[in-house]
């Protein structure tokens, strides 16, 4: 059991190397980078949610920070794209510390209240801050360059989302095996059990709140730029939303659930297109299907099914 | 000078005085057990000296410091390790990792360190496997070793609690009720291991219903009876005592 845990990265890995000779045009490879964007957004919410067993529903408000960030500091302060990326990151961070510190010494579910809230008032404010933002139209955003390569194109963009969710797999991995992601798997499987150990368990809640904003923000500076384009729509509620049926899809708690969420997520609108003006009904039925056969979501049920723990 | 002093300490819930004015104090090295009827305020007295409730009134002193209403992690820096009478398991872990929590304070918990794997970590962490695995040994739960924790029995997962517990290397152990719900073969069994704690040099603090268990275990014993301190001394003290004789008699009447 324990050799094998990097053992879904290496397949990971390998898909990630031979899926280009199968990718056959720009639509294609354009799927799969987004998958890989909201791959990575879902790893850090699933840290939050499925192990730690705190709630975000504003999850797409700290993405939009990082989009807005990116577009904003680039085109009306000609900040270098990964200055702007870390300042969004930096920005976000702070804020989920601030919201999460007073809220996370309350129990219940003022967080998925107060989360809720922060995402509508994010989102709120980038359609209303037309001046910077471009309002509900939304605004170019420069192409990402690092140290003077500019990454352009479907082909680098997928190679850098490749290597950033490789990363990110492996880190999630290492996380939750580590003192800190025991800590917060315990401090979700009995609160007072971790504190008596010595866990300072609203010090780790906010940890990882802000830990996933950040990665949140990150992805949504990446989302920018790889579109070109940013709207409010990135920080909004559905998107939010979105992200948790993707968690809970693949798996709470299950760092490849996270991934197979996200790509199958990511996948079926596309699917679904096909429906034409019920893809939304079909969506909506196919999560419901899910939730009522796999409750526990598809990885961990399907390593059940084949008599390993993960 | 004792290990552990509580002076006049009382908690208030509601209407409800569930400790109250109770003062005692522990040696270090002792077992020291506290009995009372359903509802003494037993288990309230140990979520307040292990800082889960603040106390109304009063002061827990350890080592000449008072750390009334400090929290259960400060706590647990200082040395106090808890079980719970209703079972506090992280269901969503394995066994194994349930009492490597416990090391939780002696780990390096860096969360940027952790994602990276930092050189010398993942030997820290071997390390620390092979020493839960050995306290799960202690604890006779040899053959949970590589076991989920929601795929055992109750009898197992009540010193599971004591492993965890242990990891933390506590000078003053706190054990609500180790053998309620327990068969008399398992009784037996955890009162040996009690007794195998202490004699590693924990100071044991032991709430039990087992009458045989706290007598054959304590060096004293504290009486509670709806919150208050009814008697204290020794086993044969306090089995003496008319008061407690009148309060056992009058709560099982
Ligand atoms: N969190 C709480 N809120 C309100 N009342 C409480 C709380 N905890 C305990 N009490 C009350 O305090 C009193 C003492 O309860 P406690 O659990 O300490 O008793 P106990 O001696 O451990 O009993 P038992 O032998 O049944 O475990 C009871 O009347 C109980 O209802
Ligand atoms: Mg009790």
């Amino acid at each position: 059991m324990r050799k094998s845990r990097y053992f879904g990265l290496a397949v990971i890995v390998a898909v990630l190397l031979v899926l280009p000779l199968f990718l056959q045009n720009g639509f294609h490879y354009d799927l799969v980078i987004r998958m890989a964007i909201n791959a990575v957004i879902v790893l850090g919410l699933n840290l939050l949610i499925g192990f730690a067993g705190q709630i975000s529903l504003g999850h797409a408000g700290f993405i939009g920070i990082g989009a807005y960030a990116s577009a904003i500091l680039t085109s009306h302060f000609n900040w270098p794209p990964l200055a702007a990326m870390a300042a969004g990151a930096a920005a976000a961070g702070l804020l989920a510390a601030l919201v999460a510190r007073p809220i996370f010494k309350l129990k219940g579910h003022y967080l998925a209240m107060a989360t809720l809230g922060l995402g509508f008032i994010l989102a709120i404010a980038m359609k209303n801050e037309a001046a910077y933002t471009g309002g509900p139209d939304g605004m170019p955003v420069v192409p990402m360059s690092l140290a003077g390569w500019e990454i352009a194109g479907e082909k680098a963009w997928y190679w850098v989302m490749a290597l950033v969710l490789s990363i990110s797999v492996w880190a999630s991995l290492n996380l939750i095996d580590s003192p800190f992601g025991r800590a917060l798997r315990a401090l979700h499987g009995s609160e007072v059990a971790s504190q008596v150990v010595g866990v300072d368990v609203v010090r780790y809640k906010v940890a990882i709140f802000v830990m996933s904003a950040v990665f949140a923000s990150i992805m949504g500076s990446v989302t920018a730029h790889y579109v070109g384009f940013v709207t409010p729509n990135v920080a909004d509620f559905f998107h939010s939303i979105e992200l948790v049926t993707m968690v809970v899809i693949g798996g709470m708690a299950s760092v490849y659930g996270s991934v197979v969420g996200a790509v199958l997520l990511t996948a079926l609108p596309q699917a679904l297109a096909t429906f034409e003006g019920w893809e939304t009904v079909a969506f909506g039925a196919i999560l419901m299907l899910c939730m009522i056969f796999l409750p526990k979501g598809l990885v961990p049920t399907l390593a059940a099914k084949l008599g390993r723990s993960e | 000078m004792p290990l552990l002093e509580v002076r006049q300490l009382s908690k208030v819930f509601g209407g409800v005085k569930a400790v109250q004015n109770v003062s005692f104090s522990i040696d270090a090295g002792i077992v020291y057990s506290v009995i009372g009827p359903n509802g003494a305020g037993k288990t309230t007295l140990f979520n307040l000296i292990t800082g889960v409730y603040t106390p109304s009134e009063g002061e827990i002193v350890l080592d000449g410091e008072n750390l009334a209403g400090k929290s259960p992690n400060e706590l647990a820096r200082r040395g106090v390790a808890r079980t719970f009478q209703n079972l506090q398991v992280c269901m969503n872990m394995s066994a194994l990792e349930n009492v490597m929590v416990g090391a939780h304070l002696r780990l390096d918990r860096n969360l940027i360190k952790a994602a990276l794997r930092f050189p010398g970590l993942a030997g820290r962490d071997r390390q620390l496997r092979q020493e839960a695995a050995e306290l799960m040994a202690f604890v006779g739960l040899e053959k949970y070793v590589g076991s989920r924790a929601d795929c055992m029995p109750y009898g197992a997962l009540k010193r599971l609690e004591i492993a965890r517990a242990l990891a933390m290397k506590p000078r003053l152990l706190f054990l609500d009720e180790p053998a309620a719900g327990l068969n008399p073969k398992e009784t037996l069994e955890v009162d040996e291991l009690v007794r195998k704690v202490a004699d590693s040099g924990v100071t044991v603090v032991l709430v039990e219903h087992d009458m045989k268990m706290v007598m054959n275990l304590s060096d004293r014993i504290l009486v509670l009876d709806y919150g208050k301190k009814l008697a204290e001394g020794t086993g044969e003290e306090v089995r003496r005592n008319p008061d407690v004789i009148a309060a056992y008699l009058g709560a099982h009447a």
